[in-house]
């Protein structure tokens, strides 16, 4: 399982790959926003992309329509952690068609919940 | 202070103007009709006067403000603005590394309690097979020598521990320094609105005395592009419009058939 993880914030990144780690997930990369992110999904097989909203340069509801739109990674399953906490964009991410949003500050008993649902959904 | 100052001046002009045109009408009533336009020029005088004062009043305001904001020909440097930018990176500069210096230190402290955790546990197994006699006196003098090794271990490793959990704490120092920070921009953001605040309302004395009307500005309605992120929520409880917690996400989502 490999896994991108974007933030603009290299702490939180780091956050979640040690609990991504403590998942069982040690095979992790890093972007720091959308426009780094998207040719890394692109050029590479990542299974699984957690990312933030609020960034420089590409946003993450924007990084996750251009997913979507892309032919080979529109199945991607897609988790946005976030401080952005409107309905309005709530509701957004999830008609872009994200899998599992969690807002910042956030619980590793959350943030497993999430992604074990996401793959249960997935897999099944 | 200035602002009192600011409404007691503004109240005799208006009083200044309100008697000289009671004259005027007096004054054109009884024909006086030379009397009256000494009085218009009375008039015009008035707000003359009161006009240079209060845009002398302005300009020094002004002046102080300026001053205040320590801004200089050279834009920016050393100004109150600078500082609190200063102020500001040197908050997230200082949280950056105290988050990095607690994530070092439990990186570092988590695989010697799981080693700890896991030679116990594998040392308990062999412990009960001794108390079962169910081990061999080779095997024993194994398991002896591995106690003496994995105590030995465990002194060195918690005391390695002791000394992360320390410097996690020590790390917290940030909240100290960074909290005198934020308050000392809180206090000067505070403090411009303020004088802001002043400048507006004494502009406006001037607008009012020349008449002169502004296009209602139109305050941009600085409407938060949602598509750019608008950050985290501060008494998100208190909004309706948004999710407080993950319970309130999770039931959106769930009304949305997710």
């Amino acid at each position: 399982m490999k896994i991108l993880v974007v933030d603009d914030f290299s702490t939180m990144r780091r956050i979640i790959k040690n609990l991504l780690r403590d998942l069982g997930f040690t095979n992790t990369q890093e972007a720091d926003d959308g426009s780094t992110a998207l040719p890394m999904l692109q050029s590479g097989d990542f299974d699984f992309l957690v990312t933030d909203w609020n960034m420089p340069g590409m946003t993450g509801i924007e990084l996750l329509k251009h997913v979507r739109e892309d032919e080979r990674l529109k199945t991607l399953p897609v988790l946005m952690v976030t401080a952005e906490a409107k309905r309005d964009q709530i509701v957004a991410a999830a008609q872009a068609g994200v899998n599992g949003y969690v807002i910042k500050p956030f619980t590793a008993a959350v943030l497993k919940e999430k992604i074990e649902k996401i793959f249960e959904r997935v897999d099944g | 202070m200035a602002a009192l100052e600011l409404d007691s001046s503004a109240g005799e002009f208006e009083k200044l103007f309100g008697e000289k045109a009671k004259e005027l009408t007096n004054r054109l009533e009884n024909n006086d009709i030379a009397g009256a336009v000494g009085m218009i020029q009375d008039l015009q005088k008035v707000r003359d006067e009161n006009l240079y004062q209060e845009i002398g009043r302005l300009t020094r305001a002004l002046h102080e403000s300026i001053k205040n904001f320590k801004l200089d020909s050279n834009v920016g440097a050393g100004s109150e603005i600078d500082e609190a930018h200063e102020g500001l990176a040197y908050v997230v500069d200082m949280t950056a590394k105290a988050a990095n210096k607690t994530m070092d230190m439990v990186d570092a402290a988590l695989p010697l309690s799981e080693g700890i955790s896991t030679e116990a546990v594998e040392i308990k197994q062999e412990w009960q097979r001794f108390l079962k006699k169910e081990i061999a006196p080779s095997e024993f003098r194994d398991l002896t020598k591995r106690i003496t090794v994995f105590l030995d271990n465990t002194e060195v490793n918690t005391k390695k521990l002791n000394g992360n959990l320390n410097d996690i704490l020590l790390a917290q120092d940030f909240q100290d320094l960074t909290g005198q920070v934020i308050q000392k921009v809180t206090t000067m953001v505070t403090d411009v609105e303020s004088r802001l605040v002043n400048l507006v309302s004494m502009a406006g004395h001037v607008d009012e005395m020349t008449g002169i009307q502004h296009n209602s500005i139109e305050t941009e309605s600085e409407v938060d592009d949602p598509t750019k992120g608008v950050g985290p929520q501060i008494n998100a409880e208190d909004k309706e419009d948004v999710a407080s917690n993950q319970d309130d996400v999770d039931d959106l989502l769930s009304s949305l058939g997710f």
